[in-house]
């Protein structure tokens, strides 16, 4: 790529995350879970809290960067950003703009932060209350159309209407996930391992999503240091370097009652050729992948849009196997990631692909050089980065 | 006048406060499908945008699309209640219709019928115009059944 790039620009110092919980069952409030994932972030870095001079998040995070510079003591806040959009699609996004300001001089030392209590706050996966609904919502809601599985199952049967996909492609990533956080025991599933034979058995939600093609809902935080590559040999952990991270979304995705023109999509159409740029890697040179399941079908045509597989070819290519460290061509969802971890939307993803670099994942994928997130599908914006470790640059 | 596809409870939709949509719910009440076409490149838009997506021209109006039938873009069953209304509802069909006399822009509604028969992408969809004459506001929805073509 030429011209202005983040590409090695930026390393990640440490990461932190709190214990995670089943949702409403935190026994601390939002905001004391976003600083109890700093504060951890900065010990796994080996620095102070004070030490933060800026903040970057997405989802309307509701832990305002100026409460939290305040309550962490930060000596002076430089940075406080906020990535447009819902669900997890700024995931990644958040560590672009960090990476960025850190790129371009805004900041020094900025922290990626995600946190949730649905106990405090309310549920995501609920429809809602009101008597009347107004707006682009007052053309769905009264025809039953109102949750996030129900607003992107549509997506997911045009695509496997065009493509031909059976049931069994998401199955396999259910499976793989689950799979992993039987070895996590950060993981909200772990023990609790899920096999074909319960798949199948498990009710629908809204067809193609079965209950296990759903993300779970979780109470919890997580956060991630970025500060400038010069700086990479200061710190405990085997660096970890940015190598690309992009957002947004192909023509018109935000139209209004689902007209999308490139509607079966996850949105990544246009975003993954920029990040392939600007990473300088290719598909087949991406070691590990952690891909944002709110449901299956999202991460179904991730991979498709990423390059990963032909979209004609995905009942050959979507198999268990697969997608299973360490031995996998394509290892993911290492974690467990937001169907079988924790639901985090989806900055857990992100830590467990600074994990692979580092080689401390709870399903180490060996010699991985280059480990990415895909995040948000199917919601606009979306966005997606590269890690790489030193021999990538 | 048949019954209401789904039970009563769900939120009814009311006009935007901003007017975006007004002329699109008050077709509804007389059993016309108006959508927004632009007055200087004379194509169609939906949802509904203050300008043209087309050609920027502020001169977008509401009208009648001619040909109302309907196809079939892409459809979901669904199982799982997330609104208490529909507690006792078993599954139900939300449909995504294409309107070829409109540019093919697309609304939502129910597929009227037996909620587990198969769907087929493609197949073609006649409006039925749902009057909920007795909420306040009244209201009515755009639902669509098949067409039944005589072999
Ligand atoms: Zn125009």
């Amino acid at each position: 790529m030429s011209g202005p790039t983040l590409r090695g620009s930026v390393c990640v110092a440490g990461v932190g995350e709190t214990e995670y919980y089943k949702r409403g069952q935190s026994p601390d409030a939002e905001g004391k879970l976003a600083l109890k994932a700093i504060v951890a972030a900065c010990a796994d870095a080996g620095i102070s809290p004070e030490d933060i001079d800026g903040f970057s998040s997405f989802s309307n995070d509701r832990n305002d960067p100026s409460r939290l510079a305040a309550a962490l003591g930060c000596r002076e806040l430089r940075f406080a950003n906020m990535q447009w959009g819902g669900g997890g699609g700024g995931g990644s996004a958040a560590v672009a703009h960090a990476a960025a300001a850190i790129h371009g001089g805004l900041a020094e030392c900025v922290v990626v932060f995600r946190a949730l209590a649905q106990g405090q706050f309310g549920r995501f996966g609920q429809g809602p209350r009101r008597n009347t609904i107004a707006g682009d919502p007052a053309h769905t809601v009264p025809y039953g159309l109102m949750s996030p599985a129900q607003m992107f199952a549509m997506k997911v049967v045009r695509f496997m209407h065009e493509h031909r996909v059976d049931q069994n492609a998401l199955r396999a990533i259910s499976l793989a996930a689950y799979h992993h956080a039987q070895n996590n025991p950060r993981a909200v599933m772990y023990g609790r391992p899920l096999d074909e034979a319960t798949y199948d058995a498990s009710r629908w939600i809204v067809e193609p999503f079965h209950l296990y093609d759903c993300c779970l809902e979780n109470d919890g935080a997580a956060a991630m240091i970025l500060v400038s590559a010069e700086r990479a040999a200061e710190f405990p952990h085997t660096p970890c370097y940015l190598l690309g991270a992009v957002s947004g979304s192909h023509y018109r995705a935000g139209a209004g009652v689902h007209n999308t023109p490139e509607y079966a999509s996850s949105s990544f159409p246009t975003l993954a050729p920029r990040l392939y740029s600007m990473a300088g890697v290719r598909p087949s040179d991406v070691d590990v992948l952690q891909s944002y399941e709110n449901f299956t079908g999202g991460v179904l045509m991730s991979l498709v849009e990423h390059g990963f597989c032909d979209a004609d070819a995905c009942n050959e290519f979507f198999v268990k196997e697969r997608f299973l460290a360490p031995g996998g061509d394509l290892p993911l969802n290492t974690s467990g990631g937001n169907l079988a971890e924790c639901y985090m939307h989806g900055l857990g993803l992100i830590i467990e692909a600074v994990r692979q670099i580092r080689g401390d994942s709870s399903n180490p994928v060996p010699d991985a050089d280059v480990s990415m997130t895909i995040s948000g599908p199917m919601v606009t914006p979306v966005s997606s980065c590269i890690f790489g470790t030193e021999a990538t640059l | 006048m048949r019954g209401f596809y789904l039970a009563p409870g769900l939120p009814q939709p009311i006009p935007a406060p901003d007017g975006l949509d007004g002329p699109f719910w008050a077709g509804l009440a007389e059993e016309k499908i108006r959508l927004q076409r632009c007055a200087d490149c004379r194509r169609w838009q939906w949802g509904p945008e203050w300008i043209c997506h087309h050609c920027h021209s502020e001169a977008v109006g509401f009208e009648e699309v001619p040909s109302a039938e309907g196809v079939i873009y892409s459809y979901e069953r669904v199982w799982h209640p997330v609104h208490p209304a529909l507690k006792d509802q078993g599954p139900y069909l939300v449909v995504l219709v294409e309107l070829p006399g409109a540019d093919n822009v697309r609304v939502v509604g129910n597929l009227l019928g037996d909620p587990e028969a198969d769907v087929v992408i493609g197949s073609r969809v006649r409006p039925v115009f749902e009057h909920h004459p007795d909420a306040d506001p009244p209201f009515t929805l755009l639902q669509w059944e098949p067409v039944i073509i005589p072999t």
